[in-house]
């Protein structure tokens, strides 16, 4: 019971000591907690204007674009709409890297290529749509559009790298 | 502002479009976007805490020093290996990088920074060898810390 009571309290933490820490710095005079405060406030700001609105686009995203749907698509089909449909894929998924690799295990049970499998891993790690949008938001729409126009053919060729080294291999991902 | 601005009218636009095409396909899209900022939100915040302290505590000059456009390979390659090893969930090192920026660290440093940050993930990698083998796992890795540091020298370039 008490276990759990401090999970559920625990990111507060933080949170709730800052607010202890402002208000006393305003109360005793502290420059130093002022100055920390109004950077917080600032970016505060920043992020609040912007990410509520982003979700709202991801979700909408998410329903419109079922991940099931373009998952029946990526089957052995190695040309380039097998490389763009799992680009897609990867690129609309949420969630930290150990997330995709029970995907992984489940696109190659499903018969995806080894190229589609690394590039999935890639583009999942780095392309995310909702990330991608925090990232325009934080470091602006060119750097953001650099970083992906760069990455993709970069990605593209470790698939096409991997399923050459791997072609004869033996290749195989396990179920954890 | 600007990104505000970007944000809320595309997000007017395709609730709009969304809305006229499939009203209860768009309240649900919403229900689903809210429940992933409501999982977000707080770690979000303690993040920014932790930022404005580190910006108070840390003066610019020695981000400058370090991680500058004058600090060179020593302060891409300290990017890269701290990118490396440090797991950061990615929306919460945005903010981190932006900061890194306004103190004056160079695009391609915080790039090479980000994308090992991704891309790498030494604390990562037992699970990974659980599910590719050691072999796979460690060759994936290394071929990603080096197109992370050739995607960060291509956006010092371009940027």
């Amino acid at each position: 019971m008490t276990k759990k009571y401090i999970e559920k309290i625990k990111p507060y933490v933080w949170l709730a000591s800052f607010a202890v820490f402002t208000i006393g710095s305003f109360w005793f005079g502290f420059d130093p907690g002022k100055t920390i405060y109004q950077s917080f406030t600032k970016s505060f700001i920043e992020m609040i204007t912007f990410i509520p609105f982003l979700f709202i686009i991801v979700g909408l995203f998410d329903v419109w674009f079922p991940k099931e749907k373009i998952e029946k698509h990526i089957g052995k089909d190695s040309g380039i709409k097998g490389i763009l449909m799992v680009v897609i894929l990867a690129m609309l998924q949420a969630g930290p890297l150990y997330g995709a690799f029970p995907v992984a295990y489940i696109l190659y049970k499903k018969g995806a290529s080894i190229k589609n499998i690394f590039i999935y891993l890639e583009v999942f790690s780095t392309l995310k749509i909702p990330m991608l949008g925090i990232e325009i938001g934080y470091l602006g729409l060119n750097f953001t559009l650099a970083r992906t126009l760069v990455a993709l053919p970069l990605f593209i060729a470790i698939g096409y790298f991997m399923e050459w080294y791997l072609k004869n291999r033996n290749f195989k991902i396990n179920d954890v | 502002m600007n990104n505000a601005l970007i944000f809320i009218s595309l997000s007017i636009f395709t609730s709009l479009v969304s809305f006229l095409l499939d009203k209860k396909k768009t309240i649900l899209g919403f229900k689903k976007g809210f429940k992933m900022f409501k999982n977000i939100v707080i770690p979000f915040l303690n993040i920014l805490i932790l930022v404005s302290l580190l910006l108070f505590i840390v003066p610019p000059q020695m981000v400058v020093k370090y991680l500058g456009a004058g600090s060179g390979a020593i302060g891409f390659a300290i990017a890269a290996v701290v990118g490396s090893i440090t797991l950061i969930p990615g929306f919460i090192s945005y903010p981190i990088a932006s900061g890194l920026l306004k103190q004056g660290a160079s695009y391609s440093t915080v790039a090479v920074f980000m994308t090992t940050l991704m891309m790498v993930g030494v604390v990562t990698l037992p699970l990974e060898i659980k599910y590719f083998g050691k072999k796979i796992a460690i060759l994936r890795n290394l071929l990603n810390f080096i197109i992370a540091i050739i995607i960060g020298i291509l956006i010092g370039i371009i940027l």
